[in-house]
């Protein structure tokens, strides 16, 4: 493998209308490396890992992806992408397949699957464990399944770097073990993996390093930070209320 | 069966099934990405086609198409571009259009209100043959696009900002799925009428919807919907003297309401199936217990 960092981040800013949200970040990334972008809400998060695949322009700064310049990067096959969604659901019903098969796009583009591609699918729902549920309306399922459904989409490529956006947000406990095997998996295969989380929770012994961003700065690039307090505790927990309507839960115990 | 004799209900009966097919199939994406009205702001759109049509004496079913693609692009880039105050926009431009076309086919030696009605509310009768040749046409280029592009489609009604991520060329697809819904509109407007265009483009597919858990499964029951009450809706009119646009919108929201009634029972059925071991839960709670007993876990 290239000694190029997966992802190399430099002095970048980024504004969302006038508010500064990225103010000089940097942030490499090396092969086989799993990072933890974390941070309070509004510490732009979200933003950096949108960058960094192209959904939020830059205003200073670069970002590389495997050596090539954001720019000129094409090779998306490389790049399995979870957005923060707490559904996978859209205004017309879609079965567990349909949707994990979009993620195969990247590969087939314009043309017809073929038997190679019917099987990545496949074995991407296995991974998640959904196997059973493939045939099944992704509206029948719940918040933690449809998180699955949406990892299961960005493995469908067979990336060799993860990218994702809160993954645990809504998560049960049991879909939050699933999921931290399927990640353990896809690690100790070589995949390299970014992404942003709350807390570090189930994805704890996973996590080489954190990367902690404060008002749009990084303000730790390290071994993760131990939970202290309040925040150590097992039933502790932050759901936060991405869908309207939903009950707001403060974190406390109760 | 003398319906099948006539040469003007050949040809409506053939718009009918084009637009049955084609309808649905478009309104799909629509419905997936939360833009169910769009066909009818490209139909307000189409009405300056006709009327610029009229006053250029050129085929109307043409000059709707054109203006409409035009229209539909529009919308298309203010959706991507504009996010704030997209719906002015919007309005500004459903509104100029259907002004627009009022005022040219008045202003048009040949036309008059009583030859707009016939594209506002359809008139099957008088399809002409050279009307025939531009819907099989551009049908045949719907059909291409809502199948051929099936999965690429899914993927960016479903989820756009992922479709940008996998390297799919997301706006020349919506600009695609834009262009295929007013080609649609002109399409369907001789034979349910631009005002009820978007009709024919949602009902079928929420009615479908109702029984089918995938997509693929929505989108074949929405084209069978759509063809079953054009065909149904077209003989209607000819036998009962009624209009055939409003028959076979009426028919289909029949066809929502009657799936939507046999829906619920279906489902409570597929939920028992799906799981029947569990009958409820097997825990133990003694009656007696008080709040102040220890509980243990």
């Amino acid at each position: 493998m290239s000694s190029e960092p997966v992802i190399s981040v430099r002095s970048a800013t980024a504004t969302l209308g006038s508010r500064p949200v990225l103010r000089g970040i940097d942030l490499t990334v090396d092969h086989g490396e799993v990072v933890a972008l974390l941070g309070a809400n509004g510490s732009g998060k979200s933003t950096a890992v949108r960058s960094v695949i192209g959904q939020v322009p830059l205003t200073g700064g670069s970002i590389s992806l495997f050596g090539t310049e954001l720019r000129r990067f094409r090779d998306w096959a490389r790049v399995g992408y979870v957005p923060q969604r707490t559904t996978a659901a859209s205004g017309v019903p879609a079965t567990v397949r349909e949707v994990v098969s979009s993620g195969r796009l990247s590969r087939t583009r314009l043309k017809w699957p073929a038997k190679a591609d019917k099987a990545a699918v496949q074995r991407a729902i296995e991974l998640v464990g959904l196997a059973d549920r493939a045939k099944d309306s992704v509206n029948a399922l719940s918040g933690g399944q449809h998180q699955r459904v949406l990892i299961a989409r960005a493995l469908a490529a067979d990336p060799d770097l993860l990218i994702m956006d809160e993954p645990m947000a809504g998560v049960d406990l049991a879909s939050q073990e699933i999921l931290a095997s399927t990640l353990r998996e896809q690690v100790a295969g070589g995949t390299t993996v970014l992404l942003v989380l709350h807390e570090l929770g189930a994805l704890e012994p996973l996590i080489d390093r954190a990367v902690v961003l404060r008002d749009g700065c990084v303000v730790h690039d390290g071994p993760p930070p131990e939970a202290v307090g309040q925040h150590a505790l097992p039933g502790h927990d932050h759901v936060h209320p991405h869908a309207a309507g939903e009950p707001l839960r403060t974190g406390l115990l109760t | 069966m003398e319906i099948l004799e006539l040469a003007f209900m050949q040809r409506a009966l053939l718009a009918a099934v084009l637009v049955g097919i084609t309808a649905p199939a478009v309104g799909i994406y629509l419905v997936q990405r939360r833009q169910a009205l769009m066909g009818d702001g490209i139909g307000h759109v189409a009405m300056t086609g006709v009327g610029l049509g009229f006053l250029m004496s050129t085929n109307p079913v043409w000059m709707a198409a054109i203006v409409s693609i035009a229209g539909a692009i529009a919308m298309e880039l203010i959706r991507a571009y504009g996010r704030t105050r997209g719906d002015i926009a919007l309005a500004l431009l459903f509104y100029g259009g259907m002004a627009g076309g009022v005022m040219l086919i008045n202003l048009s030696p040949t036309g008059s209100n009583a030859n707009l009605t016939s594209y506002l509310f359809g008139s099957l009768s008088t399809v002409s043959e050279e009307d025939v040749t531009a819907i099989c046409l551009l049908a045949g280029f719907v059909i291409l696009v809502t199948v051929g592009l099936r999965r690429q489609l899914f993927a960016v009604s479903q989820d756009e900002e992922f479709a940008r991520v996998t390297g799919l060329p997301v706006r020349a697809l919506n600009l695609l799925v834009a262009v295929t819904a007013a080609v649609t509109v002109t399409v369907a407007m001789r034979v349910v009428g631009l005002l009820l265009v978007s009709a024919l483009m949602v009902v079928p597919v929420a009615a479908a919807q109702q029984l089918a858990r995938s997509f693929r499964m929505t989108f074949a029951l929405a084209v069978l919907i759509g063809t079953g009450v054009t065909l149904t809706g077209t003989a209607t009119s000819y036998y009962q003297d009624v209009p055939p646009g409003a028959t076979i919108v009426l028919m289909a929201i029949a066809v929502f309401a009657a799936l939507t009634a046999l829906a619920a029972p279906l489902a409570r059925r597929r939920a028992r199936a799906a799981r029947p071991a569990v009958d409820g839960c097997d825990v133990d709670v003694p009656v007696t217990r008080g709040p102040a007993d220890d509980v243990k876990v």
